[in-house]
């Protein structure tokens, strides 16, 4: 009796877990459609044969194909990074007259929101009477990354090539890693991409960031997808005043926009380089060169004290 | 567990009659809503209605509806989220901590720092999950969660909270959901079912309250560690960053004191609420509020003692990045209310309440009123200023990014789970009693597992 009773209400537990994981799914499956931006377009009924990655023929829907120069590698390689690699990044702060093409350049390649810089210009005055100078800073791609420890789902991650990804077909959004940064170098969509049609449709890849999604996080991500073709970052390639490096560090080796390969360690023991906030522990894959001997006007910090200043009077009249 | 209340003076039949009252007086409120009672849960849903709303703005548009940006990205929710962590630590406090501690007249108190462990502990996990930009993929943290992660240690032990709490809450309401299941025969048939299956053919037998009372004596134990884990976890999201304001090794007993200061000032206001609405001025006395009000100027002062280590030992050292976001609280733009929070939510409290005039239930009910919302300001304080002093400084962003005022969704939503707080509480003491009988009555020493078993 006791026992008949038992199964009864194991019956009816398991009827509440069911009904329980009913409505968790319909939930799921409705808010994923609110957040499904790409919608597969119309089958048109003319087939072609194509060949898969791994050798396998098949036959699709046209309108299914999808142009693109470079196809991405995939979401696996893309954790992996390039073997045998362990890229480094070396900016002379002696060089960079804080022109901004480098983030400019970025911005183009990327496609993203003008007021979006994963390459920043600072301008940095470490106090009253020491020298300005013009600090470019893009991600740090940390060693000991902060940003990839908290991530609850391993939708950022470090990869053997010593570069830090972020995957945003993962990405939760809580924005723990950008708490956790102490660069401020990641960013967050906040609504909806305003990206053209072109490269909405392109297919996503960890390796190149875009196209970007809704409620995801994204970052100065070293352009894996240029590395593996043997080219240099937009951001070094434009840079006019020869300012960032960028290299293999297995190869002791960088390279700047004019094409000239230096040897790292030589570049950074001359020119006594040093890693921001090396007391951080982060083990920052980006190295400066300190702002010795310019030919260029220094940066204005006046103007600067001005707007922050102003700021926080809005803050004043808002609190 | 065996407790050391006193034996009653009362005759058996003085002792059945003493039960039959505070039976009546507690379920009166369960029978009756008043015209005020009507219009409060009205009020509470319609706030609650119009946060839903808001969120689905925001589900639709994105956090671009906050006034969350890339400096300040954690705010209102994520403050609100610790808030709702730290209140939910009371439930341990008082029906746990005070019981084990022999503390007798915490028994009529239990339920009302339970239910407000239970709804805190569950509005805690939904605002946190406002505050995803990817709720849809909620589910990764099972699949893909990485336990290296803070975020999962919270996740785990905000779910083990919340069905330890549950736990906590329901075994020793058992007794009561029967005497309903028994004495409320003219409410709706759902509601008999309810109680019906909820009181698990309860008929208070002598196993039956055996194995009750070990069971809230194991709870008892047990949900100390989970109630010091759950906000020392909360404590962590913070502290394993390297931002400067956040990287303290004092962060989990910082939060876990102002957790139950807070928490404690929670149930004074609940005490006194449902003494007055529900008329439980013999069960819920002025020396309930006169020793709650000690335990209060105790919590105080032990938080005060945190926030020195917090703030003014920095501030002794004043190192470099820390330094601009001290300026900003002790003297900037944030400093209204960092010393309005400070004084009002916590120093004014400990002195005022050193008086026992004070400690009468209407001034202590006020400055309870004073230390929640400093509290919850607190929260704020503890989140977003930091967020927005970084080691880098904020040049060349848009205005917007460089401060943080709460846009109305925001706003909206996070009164909503208050609102959400407050109807669960509400609501759940319309369906059953909210102060326990046995329990009140074993403080008096009447035995209810005794007379049960009398009668049979």
């Amino acid at each position: 009796m006791e026992n008949e009773n038992n199964n009864k209400d194991r019956r009816n537990f398991l009827k509440l877990g069911i009904f329980t994981t009913a409505t968790v799914a319909a939930v799921g499956t409705g808010l994923s459609k609110v957040f499904s931006e790409n919608n597969p377009p119309q089958a048109s009924g003319k087939k072609v044969k194509v060949m898969t990655a791994d050798g396998k023929l098949v036959e699709v829907d046209s309108a299914h194909l999808k142009c693109c120069s470079s196809p991405p590698v995939s979401n696996e390689e893309a954790r992996k990074g390039i073997e045998g690699k362990k890229f480094v990044m070396v900016i002379d702060l002696a060089k960079c007259d804080g022109c901004a093409t480098c983030t400019v350049s970025c911005q183009k390649m990327h496609h993203t929101p003008p007021e979006r810089e994963w390459i920043k210009v600072f301008k940095m005055q470490d106090s009253e009477k020491t020298a300005p100078y013009f600090f470019p800073k893009p991600c740090y791609h940390c060693d000991n990354p902060p940003c990839t420890k908290v991530c609850p789902v391993n939708a950022t991650f470090k990869r053997q090539d010593g570069i830090v990804l972020i995957d945003n077909t993962r990405c939760i959004g809580c924005r723990f890693c950008m708490a956790a940064c102490p660069y401020s170098t990641r960013f967050f969509n906040w609504d909806k991409p305003e990206e053209s049609a072109e490269v909405a449709s392109m297919p996503y890849s960890p390796e190149q960031s875009f196209p970007r999604k809704m409620g995801t996080v994204e970052k100065c991500d070293f352009c894996p997808h240029m590395l593996r073709e043997g080219k240099l970052p937009d951001c070094v390639a434009n840079c006019a005043m020869n300012a960032i490096y960028m290299g293999d560090a297995n190869e002791d080796a960088v390279t700047s926009s004019s094409g000239e390969t230096v040897q790292l360690s030589k570049l950074l023991e001359d020119n006594a380089g040093f890693r921001y906030m090396e007391e951080l522990g982060t083990e920052p894959r980006v190295y400066y060169l300190p702002p010795k001997n310019r030919r260029y006007p220094k940066p204005e910090m006046h103007n600067e004290k001005q707007s922050e200043k102003k700021g926080h009077d809005m803050m004043n009249m808002k609190m | 567990m065996h407790t050391t209340h006193h034996q009653s003076d009362l005759n058996p039949e003085e002792q059945k009659q003493e039960r039959e009252e505070m039976r009546s007086v507690v379920l009166r409120p369960l029978r009756h809503t008043g015209t005020i009672g009507k219009i409060w849960i009205g009020f509470l849903v319609v706030v609650f209605l119009f946060g839903c709303y808001a969120y689905t703005v925001q589900l639709r548009e994105g956090l671009k509806v906050t006034a969350l940006r890339d400096y300040a990205s954690w705010g209102l929710y994520i403050s609100n989220f610790v808030f709702f962590v730290a209140i939910s630590l009371v439930g341990a406090l008082i029906s746990s901590v005070l019981r084990l501690t022999n503390f007798e007249w915490h028994r009529p108190l239990t339920r009302i720092a339970e239910i407000i462990a239970v709804s805190g502990i569950l509005f805690a996990g939904l605002i946190i999950v406002v505050d995803m930009g990817r709720p849809d993929r909620i589910l990764y943290l099972f699949n893909h969660g990485r336990i290296q992660s803070p975020i999962v240690w919270d996740v785990i032990v905000v779910s083990t909270y919340l069905v330890t709490s549950v736990l906590f809450l329901y075994f020793p309401l058992l007794p009561a959901i029967a005497l309903c299941r028994d004495t409320l025969t003219d409410c709706p048939k759902w509601q008999r079912w309810m109680y019906k299956f909820m009181a698990m053919g309860w008929e208070g037998n002598k196993r039956q309250w055996k194995i009750m009372k070990r069971s809230v004596a194991i709870l008892s134990v047990l949900v100390i560690p989970l109630a010091i884990s759950i906000h020392t976890v909360t404590a962590w999201l913070f502290a394993t960053t390297l931002r400067p304001g956040w990287d303290s090794t004092n962060f989990g007993p910082y939060f876990v004191a102002g957790a139950f200061q807070a928490g404690t000032a929670c149930v004074i206001i609940g005490m006194f609420v449902f003494r007055k609405a529900y008329n439980l001025k013999k069960y819920i006395t002025e020396v309930h509020f006169n020793n709650m009000g000690k335990l209060l100027v105790f919590l105080c002062v032990v938080y005060a003692y945190f926030n020195v280590n917090e703030y003014l030992i920095p501030a002794y050292k004043m190192r470099g990045a820390e330094a601009k976001l001290l300026n900003d609280l002790f003297t900037g733009p944030t400093s209204p209310i960092y010393w309005s929070v400070q004084f009002f939510g916590m120093a004014i409290p400990a002195v005022v309440l050193l008086f026992r005039r004070a400690r009468k239930p209407l001034p202590i009910t006020i400055i309870a009123l004073f230390v929640v919302v400093g509290a919850w300001f607190k929260r704020y304080l503890i989140v977003t200023p930091i967020l927005l002093h970084p080691y880098l400084p904020i040049q060349n962003a848009p205005l917007s990014w460089t401060m943080y005022f709460p846009s109305w969704v925001e706003m909206a939503i996070v009164g909503a789970s208050l609102a959400g707080v407050l109807l669960i509480i509400t609501v759940f003491s319309k369906f059953f009693p909210i102060i326990s009988i046995w329990e009140t009555l074993e403080g008096e020493g009447i035995d209810l597992e005794e007379m049960d078993n009398r009668k049979k």
